[in-house]
């Protein structure tokens, strides 16, 4: 028999291997975590990789999900073998078109990573509620549980669906199973070749629609016909589970394994048997496992084919002796009977005449949104069916303390083996640990007979990002779908981490703890936080310590210490001979780097050489020594809900909190980040006050609103802190006031973008600026004293300030701050400005995206109030319809405001005259109006209070709506260019008051770098690996088409004051605006530093045009187009050379770019004449004209 | 009329070689200066530098911020086959070579001796006719002596000799203490031809913005005066041929310094004002001035002034600027 070969590759990557070699058209869009397998498509086609057939798929990026459904079910329709990947709210933008393909019988298979549904909050993690949405279209479901599986599936999945002609929703476990490294058998293509019947390939295409023997499809049916058609497909379903069986058969004949419709696993007695989906099988088979080798008898069904549901398969997999059964759901279907799996279940036990009084079947929800399903959750789950009264509709998992659906368990019960070695890592993202771990994985795997397994815990921020690896390997398949609890190897790449996280909590005692530090091991114990001394003394590892920074400064590898600390967990752990793993690894650095050039490799090859000197063992003493607890958590004063919710995500002890204590729907507090004090950067920004000209340019920029500037009555200084720093004012209208600019630093992310905006330079030694960056450790202690004060001087209340200048506006108190966005942002100083702007009278309709994430990710929130109380409300609806969505705002606050006036006249007899006077005349265009009207409003309420009657009640539920609200719609521009594009055009076209603000970083920046409409030409990014090959889309120049819409290209890092500008004018714009707002983006491949200095440079090149398109300029028979940037002055190719994402395709396509970045410069030179053209002939296309 | 020259071993048509510049960067560019007469093309430098800072940039922004947040664990897509390492340059070498027919000069600037080594032969085996070491970099340690910096130009010259068979001219500069001492040296290492000297880009101070700013000045005229002197110092003295760079700009640029002994000449700011065409230019105004003052070939000029040769050996030694500014002190005119 031949020698198995084996690969250590993620479920993803096995699913979208087996489907590009079955396909001919693969129509792609971004979802996590679904994105991976369009991503692989994408650049195998574009490598030329050919398919079984010989061929290279065609692979097309749509707009949005429902664009790739359309397009697969034309392909399909005109004969090709058709594909696509999606998960979450993308299957769901796919359902009326998954209906149509099943109706007409077409051989297709959609592959799913399965995700959460947005209800109460969106969830990007893994569970099966977006499969079970599209239960009912007709497709037929099919699930694997490991990646094994994910590839092995894939395959039998498209046989079945060619034989079947019923079409396949594959799915496995978002994250669990799609991101989860495991070594696993890759099927040859000879094995591919030998599934696929060729006959039934021809059949297809003989279907397809073609005027060489016209038919129609897509018809109308009427009530005569329609049912009867809709029960034509009846017996396509009934052959088809003897189909999928017949496949998994044919299967097993060529591979040897054998999978089978309903795989049961456990004791052929079994009285207990749990039946389920997904990765949770094979937590549930080696639970079973470790049971039935104690004592019990019992059992694990695992579901492959949901639909069609063979009931007879279900039965039979079932074995005769069981008394108890727990259909185990990973969804949540509110208001039902029952979940699907377990109605399934039920039913077919019920209408099989199994059903009894010895048998009983209840129901479970399990793993929400990759919830940990563990075999401590599994045994409950086995004790609940011990039970004479079990509990049915139970959860286990959580505490349900509200209406005790909860099952009790013993989360202390693990069942991990001896001789499977587990190894946990605290990384920060950017050290490069996960990197180092996916490559350790690999060498463990591809050079033992050892099976692995990886899998990686991110974090919901991008700046100072937390990671945690959990690698598993041993002499069996490894099934243990949950995290690592019992760790023979503990690793804290990051010593601060010690403080923060219980990093000891999975260490067994006798393991091994490897902690990089810079501290020396001699001097080592005394600097350790107390409570890792205690934990350490308690478990006694063998300790080891590595100065990795100082290794990585050496070789010259910055930050990076993913090799040294690679090739510590190999010198230390045992797991391969030392020579054998340092080999191993050196080859692996060859291999995964040789394409970056030598440079890189040998860079990485010296840390290796550079590390085991460094390395050295710690001798654990038997005393502890007493330190200052340093840990910090939100201060005990704040409400309860902030300790007991937002506190204990904040430690990362979310899973502790019970149902009652979350919010009912969804609703959180704002001004919530303040509350973390992340201390992320090394360096921060410090005030050099007697070189500041107060310009607020580093206030403006600073991407996290860690910079603040207030100018105040200097006898607030008395009490100051003896380190304040305060100047005279330099604004002629702040004469007699200070100012001063304080940083945040325990808030500051350390981009030090601020210090490059910065355009004061000291005379006497140039490379000081007004700000620069020094140690933030020396400085906390008097920073934070200093923050404090600076917070406790009052802000200058809005209506008082002018806006006019960067300068005066910066004053403003920012009500967007410190979000978990990249260090160095691009987004997020628009934003911040926004709400500096308007910030009191704010409503953000947000789309699903970088600024939705970083915006509304929890625990916490960067959008506050100011000291009135009021600030922006925020709310995210989906990816698609944030336009939508936010004209709904307008709409419902329009008409509640004209309800509100009709009621105020009609009740004008029974108010003041003249507040009902000034509350309809009132002049809301400014701040300092908009603060009269809420007075105004204030007295109303309180002359309400004491009027009876219906009206009365009602106009004081309504009387806010009185005072002007802005409503902002945000999103990035793979909204605005493409899923959103219909809403956005149909919301601006509609005439209404909102506003728009799209922060366009020209690609997917949230999902990962994938190509956008508004992607420029000869830009590489993911879905255009080669390079985009059309430019990018005018969206600004469609817009200023209906003449009655305000448009602004802007780009804070080239012009700031014209960003203010436009803001400005925007909002006072009576209809729909549109502000086209360059961000860029850590997606470009820049120094995010000086990513101002990009926009400048995108600008400068004419790549991005400054522009403001005022439709009132035509009412007043003016030109309503400026270009208000100069004319371009630096060759498109120079500005390209900046960023990586234009040089990568010089690097990879050499001819290719040149061309297309010649192509690029003609196009820049066409459409700054065309803008002049516009900007002289006095309108773009249309008069103006308010609707 | 003859204007025949012979440099590092080739026979050429004519002394007129554009020097390494980014008008090489482009093949078509290339094709216009074989059109317009050049004698051979000294390609534009690879620095090996700038390959390890781009490849160092590329290993940085490809994983600047990836494997750290769950929706985006990359920002690229993973492409294979990337041109980071000499490649671009030895294809261009490569495609100069099948476009055009006369000698293709490499240029070379590297960092560390594996890197000159290296690149080298990979210059040669990509078909270059010759190697032009263009050995560059400013020793700024105190602690370093000249001894120290003398030896690693040497041992450069050796080490890229000992691995290509192609001829091997060194660029120089002329900040040596003893710079005819040197220019042996590095014959005896193994150079056949020396090219005086490397225009070194000098840093300018922006006093409005207050930055240091890489101000590249063109050459003029003036720039020539002391490639002059050193090849009419050397001319006979070294057994290597001379090349001269350097503010040459018009026709009686070229004779001064073939007189003083270059056995070629090389252009490159008056290309890049007045375009590759000028070589034309500057080749028909030669073979007038031969003609009008009745030479038979531009090798019966060669080296007839320099120092060994001409009337007044002496001036080109430093003695003689003293009296320069004495009895030429009203002829100085501002360049």
């Amino acid at each position: 028999m031949k020698t198995k070969e084996f690969e250590m590759i993620d479920g993803n990557e096995a699913a979208a291997r087996v489907a590009y070699q079955l396909n001919e058209v693969i129509a792609i869009y971004p979802i996590t975590p679904a994105s991976p397998m369009g991503e692989w498509a994408d650049a195998w086609a574009a490598a030329g990789l050919k398919n079984l057939w010989g061929t290279v798929p065609a692979v097309i990026e749509m707009q949005s999900e429902a664009g790739a459904a359309g397009a697969i079910h034309g392909a399909l329709q005109t004969g090709a073998l058709s594909t696509t990947f999606t998960a979450s709210q993308g299957l769901l933008l796919m359902l009326p078109n998954m209906y149509k393909i099943a109706g007409e019988l077409t051989p297709f298979v959609l592959h799913v990573a399965a995700r959460s549904l947005a209800a109460q909050a969106l969830s990007i993690f893994g569970d099966h509620s977006d499969v079970m949405a599209a239960r009912a279209t007709g497709f037929a479901c099919l699930c694997a549980a490991s990646v094994q599986e994910a590839q092995d599936f894939t395959l039998i999945a498209h046989t079945a669906t060619l034989k079947s002609r019923i079409p396949f929703l594959f799915f496995f476990d978002g994250f669990r199973t799609s991101h989860e490294i495991a070594k696993i058998e890759p099927l040859a293509q000879e094995t591919i070749r030998a599934m696929i019947d060729e006959e039934r390939v021809r059949e297809h295409r003989a279907r397809a629609l073609s005027p060489d023997h016209p038919v129609i499809r897509g018809t109308a049916q009427n009530p005569d016909v329609y049912f009867q058609a809709r029960e034509t497909v009846n017996r396509f379903y009934e052959v088809c589970p003897g189909i999928v069986q017949r496949a998994m058969d044919d299967f097993a004949e060529l591979t040897g394994r054998q999978y089978h419709l309903f795989d049961y696993h456990g004791a052929k007695d079994a009285e207990r048997v749990i039946v389920l989906m997904g990765s949770g099988c094979e937590a549930a088979h080696e639970t079973v496992d470790y049971l039935n080798a104690h004592g019990d008898k019992v059992g694990v069904l695992k579901v492959r084919l949901f639909r069609p549901f063979d009931v007879d398969a279900f039965v039979e997999a079932l074995p005769a002796s069981v008394k108890s059964i727990a259909v185990l759901d990973r969804t949540k279907e509110p208001g039902s009977a029952g979940e699907p799996l377990y109605l399934d279940c039920v039913t077919a036990l019920q209408e099989t005449a199994h059903a009894s009084a010895d048998l009983r079947i209840v129901g479970g929800r399990y793993g929400l949104s990759s919830k940990e399903f563990t075999p401590a959750m599994i045994k409950g789950t086995f004790d609940n069916l011990k039970e004479t009264a079990s509990k049915n509709h139970f959860t286990i998992g959580i505490q349900d303390d509200v209406t005790n659906t909860s099952l009790e368990y013993d989360p202390s019960f693990s069942i991990e083996p001896d001789d499977v070695f587990r190894a946990v890592f605290y990384g920060l993202g950017s050290d490069g640990t996960v990197g180092a771990n996916k490559d350790s994985i690999k060498i463990i795997g591809e050079n033992t007979d050892n099976y692995a397994q990886a899998y990686f815990v991110y974090d919901s921020k991008k700046a100072g990002a937390m990671t945690i690896s959990h690698l598993r390997f041993g002499p069996r398949p490894v099934r243990s779908t949950y995290l690592v609890s019992k760790a023979n190897f503990v690793g804290c790449h990051q010593s601060e981490f010690l403080d923060r996280y219980s990093v000891f909590d999975q260490l067994m005692p006798g393991g091994t703890f490897l902690l990089n530090t810079a501290i020396g091991a001699e001097e080592l114990w005394s600097n350790l936080p107390e409570s890792a001394q205690r934990q350490l003394e308690e478990k006694r590892p063998r300790f080891f310590v590595i100065d990795a920074h100082k290794v990585a400064r050496q070789c010259g590898m910055g930050g990076r210490i993913n090799t040294i600390m690679q090739t510590c967990f190999f010198a230390i752990s045992g797991v391969l001979p030392r020579e054998q793993a340092i080999a191993a690894i050196k080859e692996s650095i060859r291999k995964t780097y040789g394409k970056k050039g030598t440079e890189i490799v040998q860079m990485n090859l010296n840390a290796v050489d550079h590390t085991l000197s460094n390395l050295s063992e710690v001798q654990i003493p038997d005393r502890v020594s007493p330190q200052p607890q340093v840990h910090e958590t939100p201060p005990s004063e704040q409400s309860t809900f902030l300790r007991d919710v937002l506190g204990k995500i904040l430690a990362g002890r979310g899973d502790e909190i019970p149902v009652s204590a979350m919010p009912v729907d969804g609703t959180f507090p704002t001004g919530t980040s303040r509350l973390e004090k992340r201390n992320l950067a090394q360096e921060v920004p410090v005030w050099e006050e007697d070189l500041c000209i107060q310009c607020g340019k580093c206030v403006l920029v600073c991407p996290h609103a860690v910079i603040r500037s207030k100018v105040y009555d200097p006898a607030l200084l008395n009490l100051a802190p003896s380190s304040f720093k305060s100047r005279e004012a330099r604004l002629p209208e702040w004469k007699g006031l200070n100012y001063t600019l304080q940083v945040a630093v325990e808030d500051c992310t350390g981009c030090a973008i601020c210090v490059d905006v910065c355009p004061v330079r000291s005379k006497s030694e140039a490379r000081l600026k007004a700000i620069n960056m020094h140690t933030q450790l020396e400085l906390r202690e008097s920073e934070r004293k200093n923050w404090d004060f600076f917070l406790s001087i009052p802000d200058r209340e809005r209506r008082q300030l002018s806006f006019a200048s960067v300068r005066e506006s910066q004053v403003a108190q920012p009500l967007f701050e410190f979000s978990g966005a990249c260090a160095g942002c691009g987004e997020t100083p628009y934003l911040k400005l926004l709400t500096q702007l308007f910030g009191d009278r704010l409503l953000i309709a947000n789309a699903t995206g970088c600024s939705s994430i970083y915006g509304g990710n929890l625990p916490t929130t960067p959008y506050a109030a100011g000291t009135d109380g009021c600030g922006p409300a925020w709310s995210n609806s989906l990816f698609e319809d944030a336009a939508e969505f936010g004209l709904g705002f307008r709409v419902s606050l329009d008409k509640q405001r004209e309800f509100a006036e009709e009621l105020l006249q009609r009740l004008g007899g029974r108010l003041p005259e003249n507040i009902v006077t000034e509350i309809l005349a009132a002049d809301q265009r400014d701040a300092a109006g908009v603060f009269a009207q809420r007075q105004r409003v204030v007295d109303l309420k309180r002359e309400l209070q004491r009027l009876e009657g219906d009206e009365a009640r009602q106009l004081l539920s309504l009387a806010d709506t009185l005072v002007r609200k802005s409503v902002w719609i945000v999103g990035g521009d793979g909204w605005g260019y493409d899923i959103g594009y219909g809403g956005l055009d149909h919301v601006l076209a509609s005439g209404r008051n909102v506003k728009v603000l799209l922060l366009d970083t020209e690609v997917y920046s949230n999902t990962g770098g994938q190509c956008s409409k508004s992607t420029p030409l000869g830009a590489v990014a993911k879905f255009a690996s080669a390079g985009k090959r059309t430019p990018k889309k005018d969206l600004g120049l469609i817009s200023m088409s209906y003449g009655n819409i305000y448009v602004a290209s802007v780009a804070m890092g080239a012009k700031d004051e014209h960003t203010l500008k436009s803001f400005l004018e925007a909002e006072a714009y009576n209809g729909p605006a549109l502000i086209i707002a360059y961000s860029h983006c850590i997606a470009h491949g820049i120094n995010m530093t000086t990513g101002m200095q990009n926009q400048k440079a995108a600008v400068m090149s004419g790549q991005w045009l400054l522009y403001r398109y005022n439709p009132e300029q035509a009412a007043k028979g003016e030109t309503p187009l400026h270009v208000d940037s100069a004319a371009p002055k630096l060759p498109v190719e120079e500005y390209f050379n900046l960023e990586n994402r234009f040089n990568l395709l010089s690097k990879s396509r050499p001819a290719d770019a040149k061309r297309l970045f010649q192509e690029a410069q003609k196009q820049v030179d066409a459409r700054w004449q065309l803008y002049q053209q516009l900007a002289k002939s006095g309108s773009s296309s249309k008069e103006s004209g308010k609707p | 009329m003859n204007l025949a020259t012979r440099y590092l071993g080739m026979t050429l048509r004519t002394p007129l070689v554009p020097s390494a510049s980014p008008l090489s960067d482009n093949l078509d560019n290339v094709k216009r200066m074989e059109d317009a007469g050049a004698a051979a093309v000294v390609f534009h430098s690879l620095f090996e530098e700038h390959i390890r800072s781009e490849s160092r940039q590329l290993n940085h922004h490809l994983t600047h911020g990836t494997e750290s947040y769950a929706e985006a664990l990359t920002y690229f897509p993973d492409l294979e086959d990337l041109a980071v390492g000499p490649e671009t340059y030895l294809n261009e070498i490569a495609a100069a070579k099948g476009a055009v027919a006369i000698p293709v000069i490499a240029s070379l600037n590297g960092s560390t001796l594996g890197g000159w080594t290296e690149y080298a032969k990979q210059i040669e085996q990509a078909g270059a006719d010759a190697l032009e070491l263009n050995i560059y970099w400013i020793p700024t340690d105190p602690e370093m002596e000249a001894s120290e910096v003398e030896a690693r130009y040497v041992q450069i010259v050796e080490h890229v000799k000992g691995v290509v068979s192609i001829p091997v001219a060194v660029k120089l500069s002329p900040f040596f203490s003893s710079f005819a001492h040197m220019a042996r040296e590095l014959v005896r290492a193994g150079a056949s031809g020396l090219v005086l000297f490397n225009r070194f880009y000098q840093p300018d101070i922006d006093v409005e913005t207050l930055d240091v700013s890489p101000n590249i000045l063109l050459s003029t005229p003036m720039a020539m005066r002391l490639p002059l002197r050193w090849i009419a110092i050397l001319r006979g003295r070294v057994h290597a041929d001379l090349a001269a760079t350097s503010g040459i700009h018009r026709a009686t640029d070229v004779i001064k310094m073939v007189m003083a002994g270059a056995d070629v000449t090389m252009l490159c700011s008056v290309l890049l004002r007045r375009g590759v065409g000028h070589i034309r230019v500057i080749e028909r105004e030669i073979e007038e001035w031969l003609k009008a003052h009745e030479y038979d070939s531009l090798d019966q000029l060669r080296g007839s002034m320099c120092q060994r040769s001409c009337p007044d050996p002496d001036a080109f030694e430093r003695a003689q600027y003293i009296r320069g500014i004495s009895t030429s002190w009203r002829n100085v005119t501002d360049i």
